[in-house]
């Protein structure tokens, strides 16, 4: 039924009544079951009753989500259910288009990030972007030490510091001898994982990443899937995606957004095998989206 | 069968006739701009010689002398415009790009492509009533002032207009490090736009050091060294248009001579601009 057998999905021993009787509580019960199970794990960030409008327009309606720290959450579902918005609103980029704004509570620890000043927070909340994005003007050793560079931070050792996070994005056999080279020389792929390194580099608390892998190839696409997997021994990573195969691969987390809402939150193999709702069979199904 | 080959003979008349006329109208263009260079080429190379670049012109009705007190001042005349101009201009251009979504915004916007329009004299004689009739006297200050406002509206346009060519993707890139605002504006998106904002700048230097009409009545003309910028000052354009409307031969030539000076250094800054654009397209 899944059609999901390739996706490494650990098995569940759970019961069939179980199961049913899992399908058969309400969302809002559901809800209220996750936020329990949460709260006694260590949760890194959390939105509560996140809402993100354009203009007039609500577009993220009120969404509660925790994301555990060192796990890794992925955020699916169809084009325009606000997923982008969502994660945008998680490090305050989304207030930066003109006309948007957000409201509702984001802890981050136990910082209120819409009281924070939102320099600090993007400086530990990082973002990786959907299309690979270094700096035109910049070389690629330059681009891993922009964000310290741009924010005049003099960093004590940049060469040690460039080399060890692009080690870390497993990009420095690549580069190593043409790190004065432009960072636009790359290929798509290698400028993704540089932008990883750009992030990294800033040691980020959480990394953010839009549809990372949407602008790359399948081996490009599974290298960055080997660094997330990497990366969430040291960092709460939430990943949007369109690729559900990714998010099955990738996360322990994932939400399914509908239309701006969350309608289901779970463990990766509980959403992928046993949803309790009839709107995430269906799009995990491909049904519809 | 006929009719098609002959249809075909027609129109293959018309494409010939067409071309030619385009090809003439494209050389008939040419013409004017190539006579000038060629002019002032050969008859620009007569009056020049060592004396010309070294030395103050002669008193009236003396042989020889040069022109090197208009060169120099040229050069700080624009040197002036440059330091007025600029960062005024780029700032201008980075609101407009930045915040000019606002109805102030579209007045500035508005204001700078007026600007772009008043013909020089006009801002000659308004530096003349600021600063010269309160200052009374005529000086570099002012020619440069002059200039400047003549610069301001091309530069604040293209820095705008190539401000908004760099891609969002990369402020959000900025602002997702934890870059402020205004290091993110200065030290991305401007410096992305840079070769392109120094093209503008040249081609709005190389408009401005042919200016004569505002430097008649604001830095006015000087026989001899200005000891100071709040002195009245000599240029090549001023310089030029003095000894080609007088009697003497002598001054004619080095009129030429110093055309030829002119038509040099504002074609070398043409040129260095379009280096500069070919160089960031190749770098691509």
């Amino acid at each position: 039924m899944m059609g999901y057998s390739s996706a490494p999905i650990g098995a569940r021993e759970d019961s069939e009544k179980e199961v049913i009787n899992r399908q058969a509580q309400s969302p809002a019960a559901l809800l209220e079951r996750q936020r329990e199970e949460v709260s006694t794990a260590n949760v890194k960030m959390r939105a509560g009753d996140l809402r993100a409008f354009f203009g007039k327009a609500e577009v993220i309606k009120g969404i509660s989500l925790p994301f555990p720290e060192n796990k890794v959450t992925a955020i699916i579902g169809p084009s325009g259910c606000g997923k982008s918005t969502f994660i945008r609103c998680l490090n305050r980029m989304h207030e930066v288009v003109p006309g948007a704004r957000a409201a509702g509570e984001v802890l981050l620890d136990t910082d209120d990030i819409y009281a924070m000043d939102p320099v600090r927070l993007r400086r530990r909340v990082g973002m990786v972007f959907q299309k690979p994005n270094p700096f035109p003007t910049m070389s690629i050793r330059g681009n891993v030490l922009a964000g310290l560079k741009l924010n005049g931070i003099r960093p004590d050792d940049p060469d040690g510091l460039a080399e060890k996070t692009l080690r870390q994005v497993a990009l420095w056999d690549e580069v190593k001898d043409g790190l004065g080279r432009s960072g636009m020389s790359l290929s798509g792929g290698q400028q993704q994982r540089l932008c990883i390194a750009r992030t990294l580099a800033m040691e980020p608390e959480v990394i953010l990443m839009d549809e990372p892998c949407s602008a790359l190839d399948p081996i490009a696409t599974a290298r960055v899937e080997e660094l997330i997997h990497e990366l969430q021994k040291q960092y709460t990573i939430v990943i949007v995606t369109h690729n559900m195969q990714q998010a099955a691969r990738v996360a322990q987390y994932t939400a399914f957004f509908y239309m701006g809402e969350l309608v289901e939150h779970d463990e990766t193999n509980v959403i992928f095998t046993r949803p309790a709702q009839a709107r995430t069979e269906d799009y995990i199904t491909g049904r519809f989206g | 069968m006929n009719g098609i080959r002959s249809s075909y003979v027609y129109r293959r008349a018309v494409d010939r006739a067409v071309r030619a006329a385009c090809v003439l109208a494209a050389v008939i263009a040419l013409v004017p701009l190539f006579l000038v260079l060629y002019y002032v080429a050969v008859r620009g190379i007569r009056g020049l010689n060592w004396a010309f670049f070294t030395e103050l012109p002669k008193p009236v009705g003396e042989e020889g002398g040069g022109a090197a007190n208009a060169i120099v001042g040229s050069i700080e005349l624009v040197g002036l415009a440059c330091l007025f101009g600029i960062p005024l201009g780029v700032l201008a251009g980075v609101f407009l790009a930045e915040f000019g979504q606002s109805s102030f915004g579209r007045v500035v916007r508005f204001a700078a492509d007026v600007m772009a329009g008043v013909p020089s004299v006009t801002i000659g004689i308004f530096i003349y009533a600021l600063v010269v009739l309160r200052t009374k006297q005529f000086s570099a200050y002012a020619g440069g002032l002059a200039l400047a406002v003549i610069m301001l509206p091309t530069v604040t346009r293209t820095t705008e207009e190539l401000l908004k060519l760099v891609p969002e993707a990369l402020r959000e890139a900025a602002l997702g490090l934890g870059v402020p605002q205004w290091r993110t504006t200065l030290w991305v998106m401007l410096r992305t736009a840079a070769p392109g904002v120094a093209t503008g700048i040249m081609l709005a230097v190389a408009r401005v050091a042919g200016e004569t009409a505002p430097l008649l009545f604001t830095s006015f003309n000087n026989r001899f060294w200005a000891r100071g910028l709040n002195e009245p000052i000599a240029s090549l354009p001023v310089q030029i248009y003095t000894y080609a409307v007088s009697p003497y031969e002598d001054w004619h030539r080095q009129a030429w001579a110093a055309a030829l000076v002119l038509v040099s250094l504002v074609l070398f800054l043409n040129v260095a601009a379009r280096v500069l654009v070919r160089n960031r397209v190749g770098s691509r």
